[in-house]
């Protein structure tokens, strides 16, 4: 590579392609369950079999990510001591609960979601089968609460003393249910769901755009963005209150991501733009007030600036670019989804038209792209620090000479197991179409016009 | 009690559980790969397919649980380990993830492949030898820590008798293991090909497994004196697991009882596993670290010991379930559903 050799910064790197990587497969991981279980659920409540083969097609393409997501933690649950064995012999006195927990929770899924795989025509009530998929939505749902709350304490650190470097007087209850819990989790599991709406959603849309006039694809679409639509609104909310969280816990990441130099009242939100090498602010659009609005709730509320803060505990000032583009794309999905389920609610206009099709599209892989930047902001937000306030992040790295290696090694492995998730989920379903399963399963193709 | 002990038991127990649902897998892949070279892959293919669907995830999770409790209950580990295995745990971790993404590939996806199988079969054997370095620096003689940097030797692993004899005990332990559960499944399933051919291997492996034992138990004599001689004092632990083998070895010979030679095969290797461990004690990593300097705090102890007996509460009901239904259905394993 082109700089010097730092563990540190290998270390850095090495933790961003597994985080950043599962974190794709962990988000769908965690949305596709619920999915799949609404839908097997309208499958029985209108006996529709269009409703049941989608559970079924969905679940199958499911175990594939599944598959990465578990192999990826994995590597993400050991390389946390393998590359930050500093971080780790502090801080797994306090965060050692939730951990042990999340692996509980996965091991619950994992249990049923096996069960669920291999019964779909065991049992001869539907509604039996149906309550299998419940473990699995909550395993899924509970293993991102709590591995959510360990990165929570790494945002806002309590439950402890901290004397000379020794941690003392723990209390892992309060450690888990720091002040970032409720806001960070709430916003990581809904916009799992809502993520695992808008790519399933984009598959259909696809199909639609195609000139597939089959109703199972409309249907698919239907589902998918009024729930959709549900948890893009439920997103805004939670992006309100996770505002008015930094602004009172982590001033310094709110000023980082809003470019907010000057302590002030009446503070304006800065959308888009650059920074330029003077730190001024170019071609950004200002919304007056609403930063102290989202900061307090009214346009009164100071918010501190970045100049009022030690320059050695701020975050990089790119960090900006993430936070928008996590906004924009949250606004893009509350848009078209709303649009979708207002169109079709109003007789005669046709919410299947071109434009509106290549919008969902789009917000399959755009999701996916705000979840990314909404972590990369809310991780390099804290930098220089890994326990917030406590421990720097160089402090907590590992001082082993290989991490180079093992960089390369992984970002391979990554580059192979995402190719061939690609390949392998296209062949399985291009293979075997819709109208031919359906054919097989002896349902009705409606064609709808 | 103490709470180490509870802690260290805990975290044993699963590592226990770990070696035995791990090695059926990992010989099951081996095994699948083999037979399809040698052309007999009709035989076994199914037997195998259909015990594995269902559970390798769960497999996964045990080692997971591991090592997420031991981080929890002794965090100086991850210091200690962490830095020194660097790279034998990444390497770990790949052969993990390739085994694992490339058997849902080939499962579900696309039809089968001999790229993947032999993927399978391959990280089968490797992963067990890449795990056991864990085991291995334990014993001490294997790590340096000079002015607060911990180093693994890597000369002194590799040209060690005693790391080269747990691999290959590893091994053959794996593929001895899985052997005699799958010939028990398979005569469940009153397959009686697939009985004949498994029945063979793990009567292959029995020998190999029982004599490598007793070669490690001779090298660690060397390796580590003074956890040589607390092993002499739990010699009978070593008795009941010499005993469990040959009535286990006995039971495969007469082709009869293949369940309780298959309890039998888990009771030798817990009986030495254990004695292996308890004897151990009190260190984590000979001679830095004991279970009592790594340990966490007492409150942190409480709760997880608690969160451990409620998610045994959740978990075992929910493995009884997956047990029945796949394991000890009739219909299913004989290929009815």
């Amino acid at each position: 590579m082109f700089f010097e050799y730092d563990p540190v910064l290998y270390s850095r790197i090495l933790t961003y392609a597994t985080l950043g990587f599962h974190v794709i497969f962990a988000t769908i991981g965690v949305g596709i369950p619920l999915m799949i279980a609404i839908a097997e659920w309208m499958g029985i409540k209108r006996n529709d079999p269009h409703y049941t083969l989608l559970a079924r097609r969905w679940a199958r393409g499911f175990v594939i990510t599944v598959a990465i997501g578990v192999v990826t933690g994995t590597a993400m649950g050991l390389q946390l001591s393998l590359l930050w064995p500093n971080f780790m012999q502090t801080a797994g006195h306090t965060i050692g609960l939730p951990m042990f927990m999340e692996a509980f929770a996965f091991f619950f899924e994992a249990i049923f979601l096996g069960i669920y795989l291999y019964t779909w025509d065991r049992f001869k009530s539907q509604m039996k089968h149906f309550l299998l998929v419940i473990p699995v939505v909550i395993g899924a749902t509970a293993s991102a609460f709590f591995i959510t709350t360990v990165n929570a304490f790494m945002n806002m650190p309590q439950g402890f003393e901290m004397i000379d470097g020794v941690i003392s007087s723990v209390n892992p209850l309060e450690a888990m249910f720091n002040p970032a819990t409720p806001t960070k989790v709430s916003h990581v599991i809904i916009t799992c769901y809502l993520t695992a709406a808008f790519v399933l959603g984009a598959i259909a849309a696809v199909r639609i755009l195609k000139g597939n006039k089959s109703a199972y694809h409309k249907k698919a679409l239907h589902l998918t963005m009024v729930t959709g639509a549900v948890f893009a609104i439920g997103t805004a909310l939670v992006g309100d209150l996770s505002g008015k969280y930094l602004h009172e816990y982590q001033p310094e990441k709110l000023a980082a991501a809003e470019w907010h130099f000057e302590t002030e009242t009446h503070a304006p939100l800065i959308l888009g733009g650059f920074l330029d090498s003077d730190n001024e602010v170019r071609f950004a659009l200002e919304i007056p007030y609403a930063l102290s609005i989202l900061a307090g709730g009214t346009p009164g509320t100071e918010v501190t600036g970045l100049n009022d803060f030690d320059p050695n505990d701020l975050p990089p000032l790119w960090v900006h670019y993430f936070f928008d583009s996590m906004v924009f794309i949250g606004m893009f999905l509350a848009f078209t989804s709303i649009l979708f389920v207002f169109m079709n609610w109003k007789k005669g206009w046709n919410p299947f038209n071109r434009p509106l099709m290549m919008m969902v599209v789009a917000g399959g892989p755009l999701s996916i792209l705000a979840i990314q930047s909404g972590w990369i902001f809310a991780e390099v937000g804290r930098q220089p620090w890994i326990l917030n306030g406590f421990m720097r992040t160089s402090e907590g790295a590992t001082t082993s000479q290989h991490v180079d290696i093992m960089l390369y090694l992984f970002l391979t492995l990554y580059a192979v197991l995402g190719i061939t998730c690609i390949v392998v989920l296209r062949k399985m379903f291009n293979r075997n179409p819709v109208e031919r399963e359906m054919e097989k399963r002896g349902i009705d193709n409606q064609e709808i016009e | 009690m103490t709470y180490e002990i509870v802690g260290i038991t805990v975290l044993w127990t699963f590592l226990y559980g770990y070696l035995i649902v791990a090695s059926i897998d990992f010989g099951a892949g081996f095994f699948s790969y083999y037979s399809k070279r040698t052309k007999k892959n009709h035989v076994i293919h199914h037997i195998i397919q259909r015990y594995l669907s269902p559970v390798w995830e769960v497999t996964n999770v045990f080692l997971v649980f591991f090592f997420i409790g031991i981080v929890g209950f002794f965090p100086e580990t991850a210091y200690y380990y962490g830095t020194a295995l660097l790279i034998p745990g990444s390497v770990a971790i790949i052969l993990l993830a390739i085994r694992g993404s490339y058997y849902a590939f080939a499962t579900y996806g696309s039809k089968e492949s001999n790229f993947f199988s032999f993927l399978y079969g391959a990280t089968g054997l490797l992963i067990p030898a890449s795990l056991t370095t864990v085991l291995t620096i334990s014993e001490g003689g294997y790590i340096s820590q000079e002015s607060g940097n911990v180093e693994l030797l890597y000369g002194e692993l590799f040209s060690s008798p005693y790391s080269w004899g747990v691999v290959i005990l590893a091994i053959v332990s794996v593929l001895f293991i899985s052997a005699s559960f799958l010939t028990y499944y398979a005569s469940r399933a009153k397959d009686e090909k697939a009985l004949e051919l498994l029945r063979r291997y793990a009567l292959t492996w029995a020998a190999p497994s029982i004599i490598m034992g007793m070669i490690v138990f001779y090298l660690l004599g060397e390796q580590n004196p003074t956890h040589f001689a607390s092993m002499l004092d739990l010699w009978w632990m070593f008795a009941i697991s010499f005993v469990a083998f040959a009535v286990a070895t006995f039971f495969i010979w007469k082709r009869r009882n293949y369940g309780t030679a298959f309890i039998l095969v888990c009771v030798q290797f817990f009986a030495a596993f254990f004695a292996y461990g308890a004897s151990h004690l009190p260190y984590l990593l000979y001679p830095y670290l004991t279970i009592y300097d790594g340990f966490t705090n007492e409150t942190m102890a409480i709760a997880l010991i608690a969160a451990f007996i409620a998610g045994l509460l959740l978990l075992l009901p929910s493995l009884y379930l997956l047990m029945r239904l796949f394991l000890f259905d009739a219909d299913y394993v004989e290929g009815r559903k």
